[in-house]
């Protein structure tokens, strides 16, 4: 019975670290807005190639953050959680038991 | 241009010692300390030894010991380029030192005003520690900005400047501040005052990790894919491991190191500049003056 919770325990923290990772999307979708954008704004002007490319770069960090947050959540998801989780339940059984 | 004697060439010598030897030695301590391991493992800064305190030890991992090397280095590098520095005669390092100020000083001027022209150390300092924390990893060590609790310290850092440079507005404007555009909003303006450190450091911290984490899983992989294609003997030769984490490393490590470091001086300018009440300031001053007049 034990075995079968702390599988379950381990399965869910993947499959919870791999669904974290749907917010990839979004940034996704945003960068490449961003870069098509700044890309139309330097084929109609060239000479502001440096700033265009600048403000896009600031902007590209800012977007990212969504998915640099799915990000730092799937990790602990994965390294953290499982030994945590495992021993709040080791923790339980025993008190219980 | 005058001849270098042999007492300016001996402190040259030792200020380039004073950047090679730290990074030898980080490279010395992990080749020491690091255990053999099996296989791929991600795991964050190992702990070298806890120093007991009141309420709770110390402990001193590699990500500080790191930074350690890091700033020596850095201190090491600055004093170099400005080692025998002169009004007249302009040696090579002496332009180099010159740009490097001149576009920090520009950079700042541009996006923060006049009144911060201060602040230029301050961000090349931030600069130059993230970008060579990030770049660590081209010499095999753990860079200290793939642990968060380095990058939070930073991060707190700005927040308190953030406060600060806001509070120049009198206590009064930076609490109404909070009630925009209702006072309703309030809790949802703490949030979000509190979400700007959190989000620096989550930034800077997870773009240098996932690097880490997908070059670590790359190169697992190709060891795994080079196994299984030449079987147990030849597969022990890494062939497909020549060339392909070098790319990502290209990426990895020295684009998103640099331009993460970047960012993180570009958004401490912006943060402080832009939540500095300026008019605000003026009028305060103003009025101090008069009264100090009157």
């Amino acid at each position: 019975m034990l075995e079968l919770a702390i599988g379950i325990i381990l399965g869910c923290c993947a499959l919870g670290a791999g669904m974290a990772m749907i917010a990839g999307i979004g940034p996704g979708i945003g960068e490449g807005n961003a870069v098509a954008k700044a890309c139309e704004a330097i084929g109609r002007q060239p000479e502001c190639k440096g700033d265009v490319t600048t403000t896009m770069l600031m902007g590209c960090a800012v977007a990212e953050t969504t998915g640099l947050y799915a990000l730092v959540i799937a990790i602990l998801l994965i390294f953290l959680a499982p030994a945590q989780m495992v021993n709040i339940l080791t923790s339980t059984i025993g008190s219980m038991g | 241009m005058q001849e270098k004697t042999s007492r300016f060439r001996a402190v040259d010598a030792l200020l380039i010692l004073m950047i090679v030897l730290p990074i030898l030695f980080g490279i010395v301590l992990q080749i020491a300390t690091k255990p053999p391991s099996e296989g791929i493992a991600i795991s964050g800064a190992r702990i070298f030894f806890t120093i007991p305190f009141f309420f709770q030890d110390i402990p001193i991992t590699e990500s500080q010991v790191n930074s350690w090397i890091v700033v020596v280095a850095l201190l090491g590098l600055c004093l170099y380029l400005t080692h025998g520095i002169a009004t007249k005669t302009k040696t090579r390092r002496q332009h180099f030192a010159e740009m490097i100020v001149e576009k920090v000083t520009n950079m700042v001027r541009g996006n923060m005003g006049e009144y911060f022209t201060g602040f230029g150390p301050f961000i090349a300092a931030i600069l130059g520690l993230s970008a060579f924390s990030s770049l660590m990893t081209l010499v095999g060590l753990y860079p200290p900005t793939s642990d968060i609790n380095v990058v939070a310290g930073w991060a707190i850092l700005v927040f308190i400047l953030i406060t600060y440079y806001k509070l120049k507005g009198g206590i009064l404007h930076y609490m109404k501040s909070y009630c925009e555009p209702v006072p309703l909003f309030a809790p949802m303006n703490l949030v979000s005052e509190i979400a700007t450190p959190v989000s620096m450091a989550f930034r800077h911290y997870g773009n240098v990790l996932s690097g880490t984490v997908i070059s670590t899983l790359v190169a697992a992989a190709l060891q795994g894919i080079s196994a299984m294609t030449l079987g147990w003997f030849w597969g022990q030769i890494p062939f497909l491991q020549i060339g392909i984490p070098a790319v990502l490393s290209l990426y990895f490590d020295l684009f998103s190191g640099c331009l993460q470091a970047f960012i993180f001086a570009m958004l401490t300018m912006l943060y402080v500049s832009g939540g500095f009440p300026a008019e605000q300031y003026e009028k305060r001053r103003l009025r101090r003056s008069q009264k100090k007049a009157s």
